[in-house]
């Protein structure tokens, strides 16, 4: 029983996301497809602890979840002629199971996944209901899973993911691929989806930890299979290079006693090569598309500056500073402001980047934003104003959520106190 | 979790047979399907062990000793390095391999790499801090 378990542990988390998906182009509702899926799961671990684990346990989940799918659709007293066409429509799919075709570079159940991935990230649903839906359909993830990497209550979980199921069923929402003119805004919303977990996983905004490696991972691998199903999309390659390198530094941010180094101050022999290779390919062919940089490819770029120096102060401080310039061009926000800030702080000095912060510090978007005064305090601190930096420091302790900085920012508010250094 | 997967050598891998063209094609269509699944991160096969050397650390002297070497099950034919939410998903990855030793036992070992988390959250950056600041009780007092 134990091993059917893990067996279907193992199953499940390789196959669940085109077994949902393909159900759920045959019965065109996402959330029947999850309740059918779930269904073979279930009727699996009754059965397969007898009948032995069949040869090829994917395509034994998906006929048990056909015939469920039919059995549905007779029992709710869909018109004959209908069901038969669906019946018609299952019996003509199972030709997909095929290893042979399933292979090929047509591959049907990819654009049956890239539905998925466009349906659960749909903008109909507010950004909770399509993290957790992407996290369930897509990593077949459980609602304690989730749960648990968020830091809220299962309840909670469980009801994004039925009301999200319903919000997608009230509004219509057909399962498919947008439309070309369409699909640069529907993009864009999955690219959010899986950037949002990637940072909740790399700077958890609650909580003791300072990483939450299961978010990390499962952004990803959401990234990468994102990358291979669109590869023509510069952006999905741009938030991939942009994920693996900042992923790559991930060791090298927590410091003596769990405290978070920051970038520059980090031991670059503790970043992972590996995956700085793999970003900065990624950026590779992000570029190679031709198309125009998007957002997350300027950001990758500017992550790529930080990657490509040996030493920090090797850091190409100009670079950096005009691919800001190009990102606030793109996307303007106070935000993307605060860090062109910091860029011309290191490429200028202090003072040409206070000036900068000081023009930013009033926007209503940085009211709560704990970085806004940790740069002023910073800034302030380098041009030997310790008592404002010290209040700064105060301001943004205060703010942050993150037990761990909120430590290092006292810290720096000590170093500021009078008598203290130099 | 990252998992090492790593193919065992058999008679014929040390003989220097090289795979058939059926077996290389299968083989590159499961890595394309690794890459799909966003698990694969690397990969590759391995020469026999009589292109390889091994330096045998005795004490103060480094032996150098060139293949091929004996003991054929314990050496390695080839590996993959893969991003995987647990071990149970590597094993039905391992199942799926096309068997890459046709006509003798192909034997495929699946070891989770050690991972940040894995020596506890402080444990390592505490560790180095501490060797730091030996290191330099150690220069201070020559």
């Amino acid at each position: 029983m134990g091993d059917v378990r893990r067996t279907l542990d193992g199953v499940w988390r390789i196959e669940s996301a085109r077994l949902i998906a393909g159900i759920a182009r045959v019965v065109r509702d996402v959330g029947l497809a999850e309740d059918l899926a779930q269904e073979a799961f279930v009727a699996a671990l009754e059965q397969w602890p007898e009948s032995g684990v069949p040869d090829n346990p994917g395509a034994w989940l998906m006929a048990t979840a056909k015939h469920r799918a039919i059995d549905r659709l007779r029992r709710a007293g869909v018109h004959d002629r209908k069901t038969q066409e669906l019946a018609r429509e299952i019996e003509r799919r199972g030709e997909y199971e095929n290893p042979d075709l399933a292979a090929a570079i047509d591959d049907p159940f990819d654009d049956d996944l890239l539905r998925l991935i466009f349906t659960a990230c749909h903008p109909v649903l507010s950004t909770d209901a399509r993290v957790a839906l992407t996290l369930r359909l897509l990593g077949g993830l459980t609602t304690t899973e989730i749960a648990r990497a968020f830091l809220v209550p299962e309840a909670t979980v469980a009801q994004r993911i039925v009301r999200a199921k319903r919000t997608l069923s009230a509004a219509r929402v057909p399962f498919e691929i947008p439309e070309r003119q369409g699909l640069a805004g529907r993009l864009a919303s999955v690219l959010e989806v899986v950037y949002l977990v990637f940072n909740e996983g790399y700077v958890a905004t609650v909580g003791e930890r300072w990483l939450r490696p299961e978010l990390l991972e499962e952004a990803l691998r959401l990234g990468r299979i994102l990358a291979e199903l669109l590869p023509a999309e510069a952006e999905v390659h741009g938030l991939v290079a942009l994920m693996e390198l900042q992923a790559s530094r991930a060791r090298a941010r927590i410091g003596p006693g769990g405290a978070p180094v920051l970038l520059l101050d980090q031991d670059r022999s503790r970043w992972d090569w590996m995956l700085v290779e793999r970003g900065l390919a990624a950026l590779e062919r992000a570029y190679r598309t031709g198309d125009a940089l998007g957002p997350y490819t300027l950001q990758a770029a500017i992550a790529a500056c930080h990657a490509r120096a040996r030493a920090a102060e090797d850091t190409d401080w100009e670079r950096i500073v005009a691919l800001y310039d190009g990102l606030a061009q793109l996307m303007p926000s106070p935000v993307v402001e605060l860090n062109r800030a910091v860029a011309i702080g290191m490429a200028c000095g202090p003072a040409a980047a206070l000036e900068l912060v000081d023009a930013i510090s009033e926007e209503p978007e940085l009211r709560e934003y704990h970085l806004l005064p940790t740069v002023r305090g910073d800034l302030l601190e380098r041009l030997g104003r310790k008592a404002e930096a010290r209040r700064e420091f105060q301001r943004a302790a205060a703010m942050t959520g993150n037990m761990r900085e909120r430590a290092v920012l006292l810290e720096r508010m000590v170093a500021c106190a009078p008598g203290n250094g130099s | 979790m990252r998992v090492m997967v790593l193919v065992k050598a058999t008679e014929q891998s040390e003989a220097g047979e090289m795979p058939s063209e059926q077996l290389l094609s299968e083989m590159m269509a499961f890595n394309e399907e690794l890459v799909k699944a966003g698990v694969m991160l690397a990969g590759d096969g391995l020469h026999p062990s009589s292109a390889g050397t091994r330096v045998v650390f005795a004490r103060s002297e480094r032996k150098v000793i060139d293949g091929p070497f004996a003991e054929t099950k314990e050496l390695l034919a080839g590996y993959w390095l893969w991003q995987v939410k647990s071990l149970d998903e590597a094993i039905e990855w391992v199942k799926r391999v096309p068997d890459p030793m046709p006509g003798a036992e192909a034997i495929i070992e699946i070891r989770p790499v050690f991972e940040a988390e894995d020596f506890g959250e402080e444990l390592t950056p505490e560790l180095r801090a501490k060797e730091q600041e030996l290191r330099q009780q150690v220069e201070a007092g020559q």
